[in-house]
C-alpha cells in the first residue's frame, strides 16, 4: 500500500464526484424533495381520538375508564409509557394503582384531556413530563438518509466501476504500478466521505426547516451511518467486481435497491408484516441501518442497545468485501 | 546495442481464435521496433503480453534478461489503442494523478513542453480535440521517464497535420535514446519512424527487418508512370507494360536506362512520377492481399 497512490486517487474520485453537477445536484435534491413531500402529505393529525395510556389496564375499572370517544392503551411497563407519552403518542399516562397521572405540558392534547380527567377523578397525583412530539417526517428522516445512501454508494460504486472498466480507464490504471487494493480503498474510501458528507449537508440544511426530533447521541447516529454505508459501499464493489456490462450490473443493482427501499422499513414500520417478510428484512443491510438509527433518533437508544444491528453490519461488511477483492477482476481481456 | 527485449515464442490462444501464433523477435535499446499489419493482425494483443497487461497462453518476455515481473511497469511506458481518461478531470489533474504511481517521474514542466501540452493545461479531458488527446495520452506514457515505451496505433484516426506533428514529436523522443516499440497499419508511419519493422498477419511474424533493407530485398525495380496518351500503344504492348487507369506503369530495374530508352523513342516525359516501392507493396507481395483489406 502506497500512501501517495492512494491520495491521488482518492482525490481524484472526489474531484470527479463534485464537478458532476448533475449527480451532485440530484443527491441533494432527492432527499429534500421527498422529506418536504411527506412532512405536507402527513402534515395533519390522522387520529380522531384522544389515546390514554393505562398501567395494567385489564385490571382496572375506574369510571373515567367507561368515557366514550377515547382510546385506551395498556402498558405493562412505565418506562415504555412515558416514552409514548413524551413523543405524543398517547396523550395522558394514568397509573391506577398509585395514583398518579403524568401530562405532557408540550401537547395540547394532553391539556385537553387532562381536564377531562380532573372531571371524573380525583385525588390523583399530577406528574409532568417533557418532550416534543414525533412527527412522520422525524420518524421517515433516517430512511430516507439511509436509501440516498444506499443508491450512493451502490451506483457511485458499482456503476462507475463498471464504467471505468468498460472504457478501459481500469486498463489504464494497470498498466501503471497502482495496486487493486490501493485503487478499490481509495473508491470505497472517497465513496465513503462523499456519502457521509451529502448525507450530513442534507440532515442539516433539512434541520433548520424542520426541528428534527433528536433523543440520542449525533456521534452514535454519525456510527451507524459510516458503518451503513461502507457495508452498502462493499456490496457495490462486489456487484461490479467483474461484469464489463453496464446494462447487466444496473439491472443487478436495481434488483438489490427496489426490495431493499420496499422492505426495510424505510417508508412504515414492518411491526404489524408477516413473519417470513420481517425474516427476509433482516437479510439486507438497510434493515439493520434504518432501525438502528430510528432507536437513536426516536428512543435515545445506546450502542450497547443497538449492538445487535451494528454486528450484523460488520459481518454482512466483511462478507461483501472478502468476496469483492477475491473476484475483482481489471478484466482487461477482450 | 544491448539487447532491451527479448520475446521468446509468445502464443495467445482465445477460445476461438489463435490470435498469436509463436512469435520470436528481440529489440535492441535506442530502437524504434514497429509491429506493422492489417487490423486483427495479432499486434496490440503481442503488445499488451509484453506490458503485461493480458497473460500469455505460452512462450516467454525478458526485459534485460529478466522475465516480466511486477516491477516492470515502473519502467515501460504505454499509450494504448483506446483509453478513456477521468471525466472532470483536467490535464494537469490527470498528470499529477499519473505522476504519484510512480518512483521515479519526469519533470512536469519539461513533460508539457515535449508533448506540447502548453495551450489546454486547464481544460477538462472530455473536450480535448483528437490530437490533444493523443498528446496527452503520450505524455502519460512518458510520465515515469521510461526507458521503454510501447505505442499502440497512436496516429489512428488523427488529421493529416496532427499525424505529421505527432511523428515529429516520437523523432524528439528516440532523439533521447529511448527504445519504442510502435505498433501501426499505417505503411508511411513506419517508414518514417521506424529503424526496424516486423510485418504480422494472421498471428505470425511473416517479415521482419529493417525497412529499406527489406524492400531492397524484395523490390530491385522501381515504379515509372506516364501519361497514357504520350505513350504509344505499340511500346507499351512490346514491353507489355500495364495500364493503369490513364497512366502507363513501367517496371525498371534501372532507372537511367529506361530513361534513355523512353528519350530514344521521342516520348514526352512531362507529368513522369518515379516510385520507389513501399512497404504496402511489401505487404501486398506477401500475402497476395493489400494491408487495407
Amino acid at each position: 500500500m502506497n500512501i501517495n497512490r492512494f491520495v491521488a486517487v482518492f482525490k481524484a474520485r472526489n474531484i470527479e464526484f463534485f464537478r458532476d453537477r448533475a449527480a451532485l445536484s440530484w443527491n441533494l435534491i432527492f432527499p429534500v424533495l421527498l422529506l418536504v413531500g411527506f412532512s405536507f402529505i402527513f402534515s395533519g393529525d390522522g387520529r380522531a381520538t384522544f389515546k390514554i395510556g393505562v398501567i395494567d389496564l385489564p385490571t382496572q375499572s375506574a369510571p373515567f375508564l367507561q368515557i366514550k370517544h377515547i382510546e385506551f392503551v395498556n402498558y405493562q411497563k412505565l418506562e415504555q409509557a412515558q416514552l409514548k407519552l413524551s413523543q405524543h403518542s398517547i396523550d395522558l399516562l394514568i397509573d391506577f394503582s398509585e395514583h398518579r397521572y403524568w401530562v405532557n405540558e408540550q401537547s395540547a392534547n394532553s391539556y385537553l384531556v387532562e381536564k377531562i380527567f380532573l372531571a371524573t377523578q380525583s385525588g390523583f397525583q399530577r406528574l409532568v413530563m417533557q418532550g416534543k412530539q414525533i412527527r412522520y417526517v422525524d420518524w421517515v428522516l433516517p430512511g430516507i438518509l439511509a436509501m440516498n445512501m444506499m443508491f450512493s454508494s451502490l451506483f457511485g460504486v458499482g456503476y462507475v466501476i463498471v464504467r471505468y472498466r468498460k472504457n478501459s480507464v481500469l486498463k489504464r490504471l494497470k498498466a501503471t504500478p497502482l495496486s487493486a487494493f490501493e485503487f478499490i480503498s481509495a473508491q470505497v474510501l472517497s465513496r465513503l466521505f462523499i456519502v457521509m458528507f451529502m448525507s450530513s449537508v442534507v440532515y442539516i440544511g433539512c434541520n433548520f426547516l424542520f426541528h428534527f426530533y433528536m433523543l440520542g447521541s449525533y456521534f452514535n447516529l454519525l456510527l451507524v451511518g459510516l458503518l451503513g454505508s461502507f457495508c452498502l459501499i462493499c456490496l457495490g464493489l462486489l456487484i461490479a467486481s467483474r461484469s464489463k456490462s453496464e446494462e447487466l450490473v444496473g439491472g443487478l443493482l436495481n434488483l438489490i435497491s427496489w426490495p431493499m427501499m420496499m422492505l426495510s422499513g424505510v417508508w412504515f414500520s414492518l411491526e404489524g408484516a408477516p413473519s417470513w417478510l420481517k425474516t427476509a428484512a433482516e437479510f439486507l443491510p438497510l434493515t439493520h441501518i434504518v432501525t438502528a438509527a430510528r432507536q437513536i433518533i426516536t428512543e435515545g437508544a445506546t450502542l450497547s442497545q443497538i449492538s445487535y444491528h451494528l454486528t450484523v453490519l460488520s459481518i454482512m461488511s466483511a462478507v461483501f468485501l472478502l468476496a469483492g477483492s477475491y473476484l475483482f477482476s481489471w478484466n482487461t481481456e477482450r | 546495442m544491448s539487447q532491451v527485449i527479448r520475446v521468446e515464442q509468445l502464443v495467445k490462444r482465445y477460445a476461438d481464435l489463435m490470435a498469436v501464433d509463436g512469435i520470436s523477435f528481440s529489440i535492441n535499446q535506442g530502437c524504434c521496433f514497429g509491429l506493422l499489419g492489417p487490423n486483427g493482425a495479432g499486434k496490440t494483443t503481442t503488445i499488451e503480453m509484453m506490458e503485461g497487461i493480458i497473460p500469455v497462453t505460452s512462450g516467454n518476455i525478458f526485459y534485460d534478461d529478466q522475465p516480466l515481473n511486477n516491477n516492470t511497469s515502473q519502467h515501460i511506458g504505454i499509450q494504448f489503442q483506446h483509453t478513456a481518461l477521468q471525466d472532470f478531470l483536467t490535464v494537469q489533474e490527470t498528470l499529477t494523478l499519473f505522476a504519484s504511481f510512480y518512483h521515479k517521474v519526469m519533470d512536469i514542466n519539461e513533460l508539457i513542453s515535449v508533448c506540447d501540452l502548453g495551450d489546454f493545461l486547464t481544460r477538462d479531458n472530455r473536450l480535448l480535440s483528437g490530437g490533444q488527446r493523443q498528446r496527452l495520452l503520450l505524455a502519460l506514457a512518458l510520465i515515469n521517464d521510461p526507458d521503454i515505451i510501447f505505442l499502440d496505433e497512436p496516429t489512428t484516426g488523427l488529421d493529416p497535420q496532427a499525424r505529421r506533428n505527432f511523428w515529429q514529436l516520437i523523432k524528439n523522443i528516440k532523439q533521447r535514446n529511448k527504445t519504442i516499440i510502435l505498433t501501426t497499419h499505417y505503411m508511411d508511419e513506419a517508414e518514417q519512424l521506424c529503424d526496424e519493422v516486423a510485418i504480422m498477419n494472421n498471428g505470425k511474424i511473416i517479415e521482419q527487418g529493417v525497412p529499406q533493407a527489406l524492400l531492397r530485398q524484395h523490390f530491385q525495380a522501381v515504379f515509372i508512370y506516364l501519361p497514357r496518351e504520350q505513350v504509344a500503344d505499340v511500346l507499351i504492348a512490346q514491353n507489355s507494360w500495364q495500364i493503369l487507369g490513364d497512366r502507363v506503369e513501367i517496371l525498371s530495374e534501372n532507372v537511367e536506362q529506361t530513361l534513355a530508352m523512353l528519350m530514344s523513342q521521342h516520348v514526352s516525359l512531362t507529368g513522369l512520377h518515379v516510385n520507389s516501392a513501399n512497404l504496402d507493396d511489401l505487404f501486398l507481395k506477401l500475402t497476395g492481399h493489400s494491408i487495407r483489406d
